[in-house]
């Protein structure tokens, strides 16, 4: 469709990533103007984004759509860390009620065309039953109860609704896997970022990241791209816990599983790293998710790799651990090179399990 | 005194215990020598003291003379107590050679190349360096230390024979469908060693939820190459070309009576039938006789599994009696034969959605296990032989 001058309203913008990809919409050149809304004015650089200060979560949105003639609405208000929001309860309220009246309002719009929801693979939960790999059609073989899942559950539904209703509008559902970046601030970039990483014992789970520049251009992407449906995005490949965490560098502990739940409720209320509880299932049974449909139909080819978008964020972290790997690559020099053997920079030490004094980011 | 000479057995200088004052002659043997008291000790000699020995309490033998003696151990240092390693003597070319004899014993000739590239793995292993595949499945770990685990198990305790092994295709996928015995999965363990060493492949398990909802089981599991059993993962697998080993007995087949063993249970729902069905893969049957005699199940208790979680507590003639060696499996002699490939390519489109079809394939594969195991029965010597 590509119309000259579309106008795009992103939500979200206070947030990094929200503003990132407000910028990153206005950069091209199929869109006219970008109107970035949310609640607190963003901090950073907008650049050619004009900023409206306006809450979803009542009618006002529905005059700034219709003032504006958008015809493209981005929705990157979904919070997943209560911690960021203020409490769950808010968190709650802005996820759902704030959705609830963005789409109302998009559904009493009539020259918008296209919605672009960002949500999130966590709608899959993470459980034993979980298959391999899930596809968009599948479902989480366990509803998702509370938190962070059950909000974008309950999103997805109001999409699939407006959908329904507006068979008119192009409804563009992206489920991006854990979004992860050197200034990503996340539970998953959180608890990647604790000195000493508690794991659950006796399970490694199958993680899979998305770098937050393939984040960016997917929603670039699907803004001009004339797709509809609903789409897995996620990096190539998988990363097992205990590999993240040699590559990183990071000891680990590997405790039971309530410990691990215990310890993360008390470090976010110590807040010194978002932990959701539903993040606890996470680290447990780990999840991944198709990227078929991504390719074939969205036409989308993420940049980096889920091993590559783990390394871009752990190359600005401090290390913690890597004795043991010291201690090899010292016995190592003494042998004979028997045959080239790639030297990786990244190192870890999965043994030791002493909490290093080194620096800490929490 | 003097008419006898007294020798103190054990003790140097006066014996004894030792009171709340005088402190006993081992005590006094470790204890440093004051600079005074053996000036003022050396006049009177002690009679009782015999052979040579220098008791920093007592004075020297009453045929010295007193003052260098005083002299002598006065300047002499504190003795002091010090604890020795019993490693602190050996040289350190004694190690560098026991370092070399022991690397030439283990790696051979090429030695130095070889912990080289060992230490390469190791390396690899430690900074996370190594690719596992979507279902978690590492190639190397599985390679290096599984099979070489599992290996001597399979050909020195359960003597493991193979027959048929070329029904194995050697590319593309096929779902291997075996009969479940052993009260443990050990014939799914055994038989992925086998299919390795025989045909290079790696056969991909399918295991119940029960697997990945245990600790430690569920991350050897995704590690070994198994997935879910449903018919997503299967049929994921099996487009991908991977061998596919299915159990489609469950628990029931593991989790059954000695006195029904080698009697089939119900073949589940015919849900691998489909998968194969939908893919076009062929079916090669595969059955195992010598699994049903490792752990003898004679009894169960259903209640405490209920109360654990598990489909069933085993109680066989060792396990809850010796303990831990209970655990210890029998050593029965094991065959293995691979049945004839099933081939299900040259049906229809719709074929997978037909019951009936996909029972009777269910059927036709669950009978030639049975048959085969029936024959492989009577071909076997004994249990153990």
């Amino acid at each position: 469709m590509a119309g000259d001058g579309r106008v795009v309203l992103v939500t979200g913008v206070s947030r990094d990533l929200g503003r990132k990809a407000a910028r990153a919409i206005a950069s091209e050149p199929d869109v006219a103007r970008v109107i970035g809304v949310d609640v607190v004015p963003p901090r950073g650089d907008m650049g050619d984004v004009s900023f409206v200060r306006a809450d979803i979560r009542n009618p006002v949105i529905a005059k700034v759509i219709a003032k504006e003639d958008v015809d493209t609405v981005v929705h990157m208000s979904v919070i997943s860390t209560p911690g960021s929001a203020g409490g769950r309860n808010t968190m709650k309220e802005l996820n759902v009620i704030g959705t609830m009246q963005l789409l109302a309002a998009c559904q009493k719009a009539p020259g918008l065309r296209h919605l672009v929801v960002k949500s999130t693979t966590t709608v899959y939960g993470a459980s034993n039953r979980d298959p391999a790999m899930f596809t968009e059609d599948m479902e989480p073989r366990r509803a998702p109860r509370a938190g962070y899942a059950k909000d974008v559950a309950e999103i997805e539904g109001y999409v699939r609704g407006l959908a329904r209703r507006r068979p008119d509008l192009r409804v563009t559902l992206l489920r991006a896997a854990n979004v992860i970046g050197p200034h990503v601030s996340s539970p998953i970039t959180s608890y990647f970022r604790l000195p000493v990483l508690p794991t659950v014992l006796g399970f490694d789970a199958r993680l899979q990241f998305l770098h937050q520049e393939d984040l960016l251009s997917v929603l670039r992407h699907s803004v001009v791209r004339d797709v509809h449906g609903t789409f897995n995005v996620a990096g190539d490949g998988i990363l097992m816990l205990s590999q993240a965490a040699r590559r990183l560098q990071r000891p680990t502990v590997p405790m039971p599983g309530f410990a691990v739940g215990g310890l993360g409720s008390f470090l976010r209320s110590a807040r010194v790293a978002d932990f959701s509880p539903e993040q606890l299932s996470f680290l447990t049974y780990g999840r991944g998710v198709d990227t078929t449909r991504m390719r074939e139909v969205l036409g989308f080819e993420p940049r980096y790799t889920t091993a590559e978008a783990f390394a871009d964020f752990g190359s600005r972290l401090p290390v913690t651990g890597g004795r043991s790997e010291k201690v090899l690559s010292a016995l190592a020099r003494q042998l004979p090179d028997p045959d080239a053997r790639p030297r990786p920079e990244t190192a870890s030490d999965p043994a030791a399990v002493t909490a290093p004094g080194g620096a800490r980011r929490g | 005194m003097g008419d006898a000479e007294i020798i103190p057995i054990g003790t140097r200088g006066r014996p004894g215990r030792g009171t709340g004052t005088q402190p006993s002659s081992a005590a006094r043997g470790l204890a440093p020598k004051s600079p005074t008291k053996p000036a003022t000790a050396a006049t009177k000699a002690s009679p009782r003291r015999a052979g040579p020995v220098t008791d920093p309490a007592a004075p020297a033998a009453p045929s010295e003379p007193t003052a260098p003696a005083a002299a002598s151990t006065a300047t002499r240092p504190p003795a002091r107590t010090e604890e020795r390693h019993p490693l602190a003597g050996v040289p350190g070319s004694d190690w560098l050679a026991a370092f070399q004899q022991a690397a030439l014993e283990v790696f051979g000739e090429q030695w130095e190349p070889q912990l080289a590239r060992f230490l390469a793995f190791l390396r690899r292993r430690v900074t996370g360096d190594y690719v596992v595949d979507e279902y978690g499945f590492d190639q190397e770990v599985t390679q290096r230390f599984f099979m070489a685990a599992l290996r001597p198990i399979a050909e020195k305790w359960f003597r493991l024979e193979v027959r048929g092994i070329d029904n194995i295709p050697a590319e593309g996928g096929a779902l291997v469908v075996s009969n479940h015995s052993g009260t443990i999965p050990v014939d799914g363990l055994m038989t992925m060693v086998t299919i390795h060493d025989q045909t290079g492949r790696f056969l991909r398990p399918l295991g119940a939820d029960l697997v990945f909802q245990m600790p430690l089981v569920s991350s050897l599991a995704r590690k070994g190459g198994a997935t879910l059993a449903c018919s997503e993962d299967a049929e994921r697998m099996l487009r991908g070309g991977e061998l596919v080993g299915v159990w489609p007995e469950g628990f029931k087949g593991i989790g059954k009576p000695y006195a029904e063993r080698y009697k089939l249970q119900r073949f589940g729902r015919g849900g691998f039938v489909s998968a194969a069905l939908r893919t076009g893969v062929p079916i090669v049957p595969l059955a195992v006789v010598g699994a049903e005699e490792i752990y003898p199940l004679v009894g169960n208790i259903p209640g405490l599994a209920r109360v654990l979680g598990v489909p069933y507590l085993p109680i066989t003639p060792f396990f809850p009696l010796l303990g831990p060696l209970g655990l210890v499996p029998l050593p029965s002699k094991w065959l293995l034969e691979f049945g004839e490939p099933i081939r299900t390519d040259d049906y229809e489109g719709g074929a997978s959605e037909d019951p009936m079809l996909v029972f009777n394939v269910t059927d036709q594969v669950r009978e030639t296990i049975q048959q085969t195991l029936y024959s492989l029965l009577m071909q076997r010597e004994s249990v153990f032989r």
